[in-house]
């Protein structure tokens, strides 16, 4: 039986790397990949408490699969948008795009 | 019973939506047969209306108001504004004599307006204008009076200026829009001050003496709370209704709001028949009759002021029908003057006489009636007399007329016949309405009564100068060299001739019953308190006026028939400043641009403008200004870097994660 904690950790451990990646990368495909990290961090850890608090209920593992299900749409998204964005700016790069904010 | 009156007022309505919409897809003549043939059909409604409202009993004596549709439309707490009709005997004579006119000019404007450009328009606005004096006559309150009143202005505006064109006729219904809108805003004064001091709009109405009951003939029932607002302050409603008057005098062209008129004359010829001589002007003289028993009942001191504005209106604007040379502008100013003698006619009812509801007393009343009544037949037919001439000879100008007798016989004879009409002379239906409005004067006060007297004289002298100028003296040969005049076609001769027949029957009618005492003429119709009046001349009256207005005739004809005019001319050799001053209106066009350029626009207007660009718009740009530099302080936040975002979006995560686990 692996302890608990050691999901925690995983999960942090995820959860940090996706969030310095996102505000590291300058790549739009990364950046999509450092967020997916961050939505796994919180799907294991939904995974493992629903196991650690309320062995008999599922509803952390549904949502998990709700998240998983969520994070696809949403690549899929956001995967179309960067298409758009490297077809007129071309380049992948979030400076690229800093003009839009007018 | 009177159901069907909604249509007359629906069917104008409708013609006027599809002649606006679709008018201009359609043939010249589709489009005129579209508003003539509703035309015929509201003009026989209308006959019908009025034989049955006629032939229907009366009710002690007196002919019942029927309202055969009244809804509320707005209801404000005690007050509501209604839309419905209301019949009573002088709406019913007004439907008559609208509906009779407006057919009379939109057949004659087959011929008058053919191949002119804008014809379905031209119809359409007709259409338009014929719908909203019939709503203005039928109306059930003031307020949609007041409704109507400006819709009536609307479309006297649009058809003013439907040459648009040329220039005089753009700045001719403008001037007409505004001085008339600058009157009405007295009349919308006048409303709500009556409205919230009363409660109440309506002229008549059912409802259990909520409302004034102001049939013609009723005395006004006022509910109690107003009836405090008469007795206590005693000015309220003599001072509504004076403003009402004003509203009124503006409408009618009474002296100093009359400058529009004959400017007004710019229109199509058929537009100044209907509008400026028949219908539109009696208006503000419709609208006395309609509170007329308000004026009598609360306000019969603020009578005094309707004569005395008639009385100087009617003068004023003989003298100056006297020097002009176009004749669209002598009927312009001879119509001024007969609508100042209906005015004058309501108001010289017999106040404070012991009998006031007699209807001897109020003979001014049926009299300023039935003058309405008159007037509108022979001056719709000289004016569309007018519009023959012009027609023919291509100008407004008496210069270039002089001799037409022998070419346009049909005009000539009905041109005369409506003189002879206006001038007073027996057996011609203006005789005996004048003669009823000098009477009454002459109850009033003789003073009134000889002013009056000699204004008619007045009256025909400068139409049979018209005439004589149109008709007989020198034939202007250049003029008439590449274009001889002709008679009009049928279309345009077949109006006169009713027009001129009705006259002629309505006179000979009522100076033979007025002479012999027979009932069954106006004053069964028509009459303040409703009751039956029989119309009995008074000899001495009825000669001296007649003499007077023979006499008169006698001196045009003398001064103005022969080839040349040595006496005219000598005249206006020894006074070329009274003829100026007359020729130009005595310069009240002048008066009034100094009046409104000099000193309202200068002291008033400039100040109100500096102060709304300075003070006002000032403190708009203010504000506008402080909320673009807070925009413009905070924009920088927005970087458009994501990944700047990101971080603060964490920093702010973890400071409130932070503050909360801290709590």
């Amino acid at each position: 039986m692996i302890p608990v904690e050691c999901y925690f950790a995983l999960s942090a451990l995820l959860f940090f790397i996706g969030v310095y990646g996102f505000v590291t990368r300058r790549n739009l495909i990364a950046m999509l990949i450092s967020v997916e990290l961050v939505l796994n961090a919180v799907d294991i850890n939904f995974a493992a408490i629903n196991r650690l608090l309320y062995p008999n209920g599922m509803e952390g593992m549904f949502m998990t699969l709700f998240v998983i299900g969520v994070a696809a749409a949403e690549s899929a998204v956001a995967i179309a948008i960067i298409i758009n964005v490297y077809r007129n700016f071309k380049s992948d790069s979030v400076d690229a795009i800093q003009n839009m904010k007018r | 019973m009177f159901e069907y009156t909604l249509f007359i007022m629906l069917l104008p309505l409708l013609s006027f939506i599809v002649l606006g919409l679709a008018g201009m897809k359609m043939q010249h003549k589709v489009a005129g047969l579209i508003g003539t043939c509703s035309l015929a059909i509201v003009t026989i409604l209308s006959y019908l209306t009025a034989f049955q409202y006629f032939t229907a009993d009366r009710v002690e004596g007196v002919y019942q108001t029927i309202v055969p549709y009244n809804f509320t439309w707005l209801p404000l707490g005690n007050l509501h504004f209604d839309l419905g009709i209301l019949l009573d005997p002088i709406s019913v004579m007004m439907l008559i004599v609208i509906s009779t006119v407006s057919l009379m000019v939109h057949i004659y404007s087959f011929g008058y307006m053919h191949g002119e450009k804008g014809f379905q328009r031209y119809y359409a606005f007709l259409s338009l204008f014929t719908m909203s004096m019939l709503g203005l006559v039928l109306a059930t309150n003031i307020f949609q009076m007041y409704m109507f009143w400006e819709l009536v202005g609307v479309s006297s505006y649009l058809l003013i200026g439907f040459y648009y064109p040329l220039k005089p006729a753009i700045a001719a219904s403008k001037k007409a829009f505004i001085v008339t809108r600058f009157a009405d805003m007295f009349f919308l004064i006048g409303i709500l001050t009556f409205g919230y001091f009363t409660d109440s709009f309506s002229f008549w109405f059912a409802d259990q003496g909520t409302d004034i009951v102001m049939g013609v003939g009723s005395t006004p029932f006022i509910p109690g709370n107003m009836l405090k607002a008469v007795t206590a302050g005693g000015l309220i409603i003599p001072t509504a209704l004076t403003l009402m008057f004003i509203g009124g005098a503006g409408k009618s062209a009474m002296f100093p709001l009359h400058i529009w008129l004959p400017d007004a004359m710019e229109g199509p010829t058929p537009v100044s028949a209907l509008i400026h001589a028949a219908t539109m002007v009696v208006a503000g003289v419709f609208q006395i009759a309609r509170m007329f028993p308000l004026w009598l009942q609360y306000a019969p001191e603020a009578l005094s002021i309707v004569v005395w504005v008639g009385v100087f209106t009617a003068f004023y604007a003989a003298a100056v029908a006297c020097a002009q040379s176009d004749i669209k502008r002598v009927l312009a100013f001879s119509t001024i003057s007969q609508i100042a003698f209906m005015m004058v006619a309501l108001g010289v009812c017999l106040v404070g006489h012991e009998r006031m509801w007699d209807n001897h007393a109020q003979l001014g009343f049926m009299a300023g009636m039935f003058h309405l009544f008159t007037h509108a037949m022979f001056k719709a037919c000289l004016f569309l007399g007018a519009g023959c001439i012009i027609h023919a000879v291509h100008s407004n100008e008496m210069a270039f007329m002089g001799g037409l007798r022998k070419y346009m016989p049909i005009t000539h004879i009905t041109f005369l016949i409506s003189c002879l009409a206006i001038a007073g002379i027996p057996f011609f239906s203006g005789f005996s309405s004048k003669d009823e409005i000098i009477t009454a004067c002459m109850h009033y006060s003789p003073v009134v009564g000889w002013i009056m007297t000699g204004i008619a004289a007045m009256t025909a002298f400068y139409m049979f100068r018209l005439y004589y100028g149109i008709f007989w003296g020198t034939e202007n040969k250049e003029a008439h060299e590449h274009h001889t005049p002709h008679e009009a076609p049928l279309t345009m001769t077949i109006p006169l001739i009713v027009l001129c027949v009705i006259t002629v029957g309505v006179g000979v009618y009522t100076t033979l019953g007025g002479f012999l005492g027979w009932g069954g003429s106006f004053g069964s119709f028509v009459t303040a308190s409703g009751e039956e009046y029989t119309i009995h001349f008074d000899p001495q009256i009825a000669a001296t006026s007649t003499i007077i207005a023979i006499l008169s005739i006698c001196l045009a004809t003398y001064i103005y028939k022969g080839e040349t005019q040595p006496i005219a001319d000598r005249l206006y050799k020894t006074f070329p400043k009274l003829h100026r001053a007359a020729y130009k209106r005595f310069y009240q066009d002048e008066i009034w641009q100094y009046v409104t350029h000099r000193i309202i626009f200068r002291c008033v207007s400039t100040p109100i403008a500096w102060f709304d660009r300075h003070v006002v718009d000032g403190t708009f740009n203010f504000l506008a200004w402080g909320a673009n530099e807070a925009g413009e302080s905070i924009r920088p936040w927005q970087s458009g870097d994501v990944r700047q975002y990101a971080v603060w979006f964490l920093t702010g995560t973890v400071a409130l994660t932070l503050i909360l686990l801290c709590i």
